[in-house]
């Protein structure tokens, strides 16, 4: 296990060390200690590491992740796993706003609650929130799962493309063209697989199903005259 | 940009560290406002009936003794006086409204930073590191601060555009974003007596709260009031004479950290300024919710 300590290294450093370390060579396993809140650790990851960053961080932690399973255990700031392509990133505290914003893949876990705009411009990724999430989550969400396990704030799934949502509690409100839709056994099954890899022990036939109404985001014929 | 930091003491133990644990909040949050820093600490509380002034002149030599005691002959007033760099803090009987009045008819060139039986705002042109300095923060005690650094965005570099505002007894206000209808707002307040002293939006802000505390509200129902009225994106920070309390807009695009123990409560706009406050590992920490009110303190509810 290489460990590395953000008292004594920079994040620049830190984040050199992540990228040029070899998988082949048993440099897998990296703990980083003393995060003390920065910005950006662990960022840009590109091939199978396992990270654990011990202790809160800062914005944008795991961004643009590729392969790698990184995990803090503390809090996150804005923007953890932004534009994450691949691989896991675990947060066993709470996430600030935009959690796992644009992500294309893999899976963003939050063991607390996310604020606002989670998964927001989601690309495909799936995020699983075992608490609650703030206003606006998934807005304009193209493609991914968003898996709520308590309740969501106002205006869920706003202007949502076909991301697909599942919320355990409540909703205080729906977004512009987001509805509730049926639980199919498909979505059930779907729902099932990704608790089990999130490690979550909650029956998916207890959720409910948000999507599209596909009333916003498809142009209609009979609008040309509009333009 | 802009930082803000706020740490309210639960536990008067800590009272003695209060600018120990404070100076470094605020430093880390240079990348985010190196052209000017300010803090409005609370501490050493006097009799009622006794206000004190925080009056600051750019010439570190001003004659501030000439001016308190031409104000104690006016207010016909017993007055006492303590300096601080370019600052000088007077307690004396009397009134706020009076005392405003004859700093402004007689000494137009003092800029009165605060009034109140608490406060002393102090702020200075210059990165965080040495305003803090300049002020001795390190070593100031008291039960709580607040603190801003800048970066500015709606009016000019200047001491007198520097955070944090206050336009009430006691009462301050620290703010990140900007305001959209603070000129509008500026008016229809000076038309109910408000008085501002630069065209900064934050001050409105600031103002807007001591209307409606003068008009009976509390801190709580002001804050809840000013979601509706002020315009714009904010995350505003603010102190009372036993009070502390943070407000995002509806829109909440302004970050922002709370952490909270038994010890304190603390907010920040980023949570590394946080980082090093004591058993902070243990501490609970979230982001706050869009337009709703996070208040603590005795007279705030």
């Amino acid at each position: 296990m290489k460990s590395v300590d953000l008292d004594k290294q920079s994040v620049r450093e830190l984040n050199e060390l992540l990228h040029r370390a070899d998988e082949d060579r048993e440099e897998t396993k990296w703990s980083i200690i003393n995060p003390g809140g920065k910005h950006n650790i662990a960022c840009g990851l590109n091939r199978r590491l396992n990270v654990e960053i011990k202790g809160h961080v800062g914005y944008y932690c795991a961004g643009m992740n590729k392969l790698a399973n990184v995990t803090v255990d503390g809090n996150v700031g804005v923007g953890v796993a932004e534009n994450m392509m691949s691989g896991t990133v675990s947060v066993r505290g709470n996430a600030g706003q935009s959690a796992g914003a644009t992500g294309h893949g893999g899976l963003l876990f939050i063991a607390g609650n996310a604020a606002a705009r989670c998964g927001i411009s989601m690309k495909g990724v799936n995020i699983v929130v075992d608490g609650s999430v703030g206003h606006m989550a998934a807005f304009m969400g193209q493609a991914g799962r968003l898996v709520i396990c308590e309740n969501a704030g106002d205006a869920l799934g706003d202007s949502l493309y076909e991301a697909r949502i599942y919320v355990k509690g409540d909703v205080a409100s729906l977004g512009a063209d987001c509805v509730q839709k049926e639980m199919r056994e498909e979505h059930v099954e779907e729902l099932e697989q990704l608790l089990d890899t999130a490690g979550i022990n909650k029956t998916a036939s207890e959720f409910k199903r948000f999507g599209s109404a596909r009333k916003l985001y498809k142009f209609k014929v009979g609008n040309g005259m509009a333009y | 940009m802009c930082g803000i930091v706020g740490l309210y003491l639960k536990n008067p133990q800590l009272e003695k560290n209060l600018g120990e644990l404070f100076a470094p909040m605020l430093i880390e949050m240079t990348d985010r406002g190196p052209d000017s820093a300010g803090f409005a600490i609370y501490r050493n509380e006097v009799a009622e009936g006794l206000i004190k002034l925080t009056l600051q002149h750019s010439n570190t030599n001003y004659d501030w003794n000439g001016l308190l005691v031409s104000l104690g002959d006016q207010l016909g007033a017993k007055t006492a006086l303590s300096r601080n760099a370019t600052s000088a803090v007077l307690q004396l009987e009397g009134n706020e409204r009076d005392a405003r009045a004859i700093v402004q008819k007689h000494f137009p060139e003092v800029r009165i930073m605060s009034i109140g039986r608490s406060i002393e705002i102090l702020k200075e042109k210059g990165l965080p590191t040495a305003v803090s300095e300049r002020f001795n923060l390190p070593n100031m005690q008291g039960s709580h601060i607040i603190g801003h650094t800048r970066m500015a965005t709606e009016s000019a570099v200047t001491t007198e555009g520097s955070h944090p505002f206050s336009t009430g007894m006691d009462l301050c206000l620290v703010h990140n974003g900007s305001l959209s209808n603070h000129n509008r707002m500026r008016a229809w307040l000076q038309r109910r007596g408000i008085q501002f002293e630069t065209d900064n939006d934050t001050e409105v802000a600031a103002g807007y709260l001591s209307w409606r505390l003068q008009e009976g509200a509390t801190l709580h129902e002001a804050l809840e009031a000013a979601v509706v009225d002020l315009d714009g994106f904010y995350t505003f920070a603010i102190g009372t004479l036993n009070g502390f309390a943070v407000l995002r807009d509806p829109i909440a695009c302004k970050q922002a950290t709370i952490v909270e123990t038994d010890d304190y409560v603390a907010m920040a706009t980023e949570f590394r300024s946080l980082a090093g406050l004591p058993d902070i590992q243990n501490a609970a920490i979230w982001e706050p919710e869009p337009g709703q009110v996070y208040s603590w303190g005795r007279a705030v509810a």
